[in-house]
């Protein structure tokens, strides 16, 4: 663990701040046992995916700048989502011509953006966190956490590392889950089918819980279960590092007991 | 083959219900994937000979016009003729007329998508000449009134049984029995094809590569039907596309060494057939003309355009036999002659974004054709890239487009959209908190049609992290705080 105290600023994503804010205090608290000093910007609503991946150029173009602005003054730039720090690090640098002075901004930002375990583990040299989880814990690839940030081994070794947990893992982990974004609504039949795959093979491993980086991935996931009438639940997998899995797992009762947790 | 891409959501629909469908496209999908893996695993230098086969295709676009050139030069040394077609039409036309002149009443066929693509097949047969398939899978199809659902396995979306029952259907005319096993299926198939070959006036066969350097044509197949259509009968056509071409045999090697890894997992295709002119005097067999329809269909205008790198496909299939979308629906729900990601992204190009909208927009943009293409075509980001003509021309349906224009409205508006999603965090959480979860939800019906929607906790993040601070700063004034 290295011994400054960078600060980093929490890109909070706009999934978890509507559905699941757990989600980023839990980040927050995992960045502030890794040493640094955590700071969330005012200025930011969204990565701008949504109006990027259905064409709207214009759009996605303004709201990077503003992330852009809003995140210049920071050592570090997090996300628990490799959705939303692939669409910062690898698409904001080719939203803007080379003559553009955004252009050298978007790349610098890129440079400084992280997935939050990836973050934790590659920047920040952590090999364990302090907690405890009860049962076995299947990871969730995100393609983007996957292809894009190139995230798999920094999860699954700091869920190695939690008391009381096991890992398993499912079959097929780079195939797609079915989210990607406004996709889950425009095709839903296609992605509703694809979602049914991804938890049946996560459903055949045997694991009580679901943990994965993308809240997209997670909603779609758990909602499928639900449906169908699962028993596995599903979490952010800062939640159960940063020892905040209690309280209902994602789409369960708000009433229902935080189970695996002691 | 008519263009149903219009109506993809039917056509997806219908795929859905489709229980065999989803039995054969999860054989191919369990099979392809790992085996593609495994020899591009025994294959150290895979991933260099790919950059090397990127970098070929390349230079041959960039000077594509110097090795057109070359290679009729070349095709015209060797005693071949070169047909330019622009059009689909153009393309039908001259093989018809070089079908009368050879006298043809049959013409065997060797795997052809650019046949496909030219609706080669019903226009032959409109006119009186009765085209063969030869190609097992092909053969398949053309038996059962149908049109091929991956580009190299065109029968891949039926099951064995299937199969069986349509032989047995079909079949019995030439008095065979019900069959259950692949080999006695494939048995059947080969005795009613090889009289066939030999009947054959025409031969057409496709070329995986026209070589520029000796202006040879390429094919590759696992089943020597191809050297059968093109040998046998007096008159070999090839039907090619113009981004087939590569400049020299050393060339041809190298992309040779990625496509079969690539398209099926083996380590090179079972025949690598090269055709180089008719039949030359002390040649013992060969047939006595040879023609090249090159076919542009609109090919030329990606030169120079974002969609060039398109132009690099060699047709292996691995981004269709690694995709969950084409896993989940099959080739025919795309509704065109290329399906899969290739065909979301090459079929805007031939026939237009408002009849194919949907083909580039139907991608949850995974990103793992991209990571499977051999040739390094970036299919996402030309996905991407047809998603905002479409946009621009407001393709898509009205409440999409309203939806969207309202969060981007709010997204570039902090404290607007501050306000917007505590508003509703706080009533979708009131409304979703007794069940966790939303089995219906107006204008959700897309998600909710078979999953539930996890119901937000309430609060959003920004707004109790906002109380936090301020408790936090009030904390720190109070008289004897530290």
């Amino acid at each position: 663990m290295t011994t400054d105290r960078p600060t980093v600023a929490l890109f909070v994503t706009c999934l978890v701040d509507l559905f699941r804010p757990r989600v980023g205090f839990a980040a927050i608290k995992l960045l502030e046992a890794a040493g640094c000093a955590v700071v969330v910007p005012d200025a930011q609503t969204c990565c701008g995916q949504p109006g990027y991946n259905s064409g709207d150029r214009a759009d996605a173009v303004a709201i990077a700048r503003q992330v852009i602005d809003a995140f210049a003054p920071y050592a570090y730039v997090v996300a628990p989502s490799g959705s939303c720090a692939g669409m910062i690090k690898r698409h904001y640098p080719t939203l803007f011509g080379a003559d553009d002075p955004y252009r050298a901004k978007a790349e610098d930002l890129a440079r400084r953006t992280h997935e939050l375990t990836s973050f934790l583990v590659d920047i920040r040299g952590a090999t364990r966190v302090a907690a405890s989880y009860r049962g076995t814990i299947a990871y969730h690839d995100s393609c983007s956490s996957l292809r894009e940030m190139g995230v798999s081994r920094q999860p699954r070794l700091l869920l190695a590392s939690v008391d009381g947990a096991t890992l398993a893992e499912a079959a097929n982990p780079e195939v797609c889950c079915g989210f990607g974004g406004a996709f889950s609504v425009k095709y839903g039949d296609i992605s509703n089918e694809m979602a049914g795959r991804k938890t049946q093979s996560l459903a055949a491993t045997g694991a009580a819980t679901v943990a994965g980086g993308d809240l997209g991935c997670l909603l779609n996931i758990a909602g499928k279960l639900k449906r169908d009438g699962s028993t596995v639940t599903v979490r952010h997998v800062a939640e159960i590092l940063a020892d905040d899995a209690h309280g209902p797992a994602i789409g369960e009762a708000r009433d229902a007991p935080g189970e695996g947790h002691e | 083959m008519e263009l149903t891409s219009p109506r993809f959501k039917a056509n997806v629909r219908d795929a859905l219900r489709k229980p065999n469908l989803k039995i054969a496209m999860g054989r191919l999908i369990s099979t392809m994937g790992p085996r593609r893996l495994a020899a591009r695993a025994g294959l150290p230098e895979f991933e260099r000979l790919c950059d090397q086969a990127r970098d070929i295709k390349n230079h041959t676009l960039a000077n594509l016009d110097f090795y057109l050139e070359a290679y009729e030069t070349k095709l015209r040394a060797t005693g071949g003729t070169l047909h330019w077609c622009r059009t689909p039409a153009e393309a039908r036309a001259a093989i018809l007329d070089l079908c009368r002149r050879a006298d043809a009443k049959t013409v065997t066929k060797g795997k052809s998508m650019i046949a496909e693509e030219i609706g080669l097949n019903e226009f032959l047969d409109a006119n009186g000449i009765e085209p063969v398939e030869t190609d097992l899978g092909e053969y398949i199809i053309q038996i059962a009134g149908e049109a091929p659902s991956h580009i190299i396995a065109p029968a891949v979306h039926k099951t064995k049984e299937e199969i069986a029952d349509l032989f047995f259907a079909k079949h019995q005319r030439y008095g065979l029995p019900k069959r259950s096993e692949p080999k006695d299926l494939v048995d059947d198939a080969r005795k009613i094809l090889r009289p066939r070959y030999i009947a054959a006036d025409v031969g057409i066969t496709g070329a995986n590569f026209l070589i520029a350097e000796t202006g040879s044509s390429v094919i590759v197949t696992n089943e020597g039907n191809g050297d059968l259509t093109q040998s046998l009968p007096k008159m070999h056509i090839v039907v090619a596309s113009l981004e087939k071409l590569v400049p020299t045999l050393e060339d041809v090697t190298t992309v040779l060494r990625v496509l079969a890894r690539s398209a099926t997992g083996q380590e090179f295709s079972t025949y690598t057939t090269f055709s180089t002119g008719p039949r030359r005097a002390d040649d013992l067999d060969g047939p006595a003309a040879y023609h090249v329809i090159l076919l542009d269909n609109g090919r030329s205008r990606l030169l120079g355009t974002e969609f060039q790198d398109m132009l690099r496909c060699i047709r292996c299939g691995a981004c269709m036999n690694n995709c969950p979308v084409y896993a989940a629906i099959g080739g025919h729900a795309y509704g065109s002659t290329y399906v899969g990601p290739m065909g979301a992204v090459l079929t805007p190009s031939l026939v237009g974004l408002a009849d194919s909208y949907h083909l580039p927009n139907a991608s949850s943009f995974c990103g793992r054709c991209e990571e499977v293409c051999p040739m390094r075509i970036p299919l996402p980001k030309m996905m991407r890239a047809y998603r905002e003509q479409s946009f621009a021309a407001k393709l898509g349906p009205a409440p999409e487009r309203w939806a969207l224009a309202a969060w981007a409205f709010a997204a570039k508006r902090p404290r607007l959209y501050r306000l917007a999603s505590e508003a509703a965090a706080r009533l979708l959480g009131n409304h979703g908190a007794r069940r966790g979860a939303f089995r219906r939800l107006p204008l959700a019906g897309g998600w909710t049609g078979g999953r539930d929607l996890p119901a937000p906790e309430g609060r959003t993040f920004h707004s109790l992290w906002r109380e936090r601070q301020c408790s936090l700063a009030r904390e720190r004034q109070r008289p004897g705080a530290a």
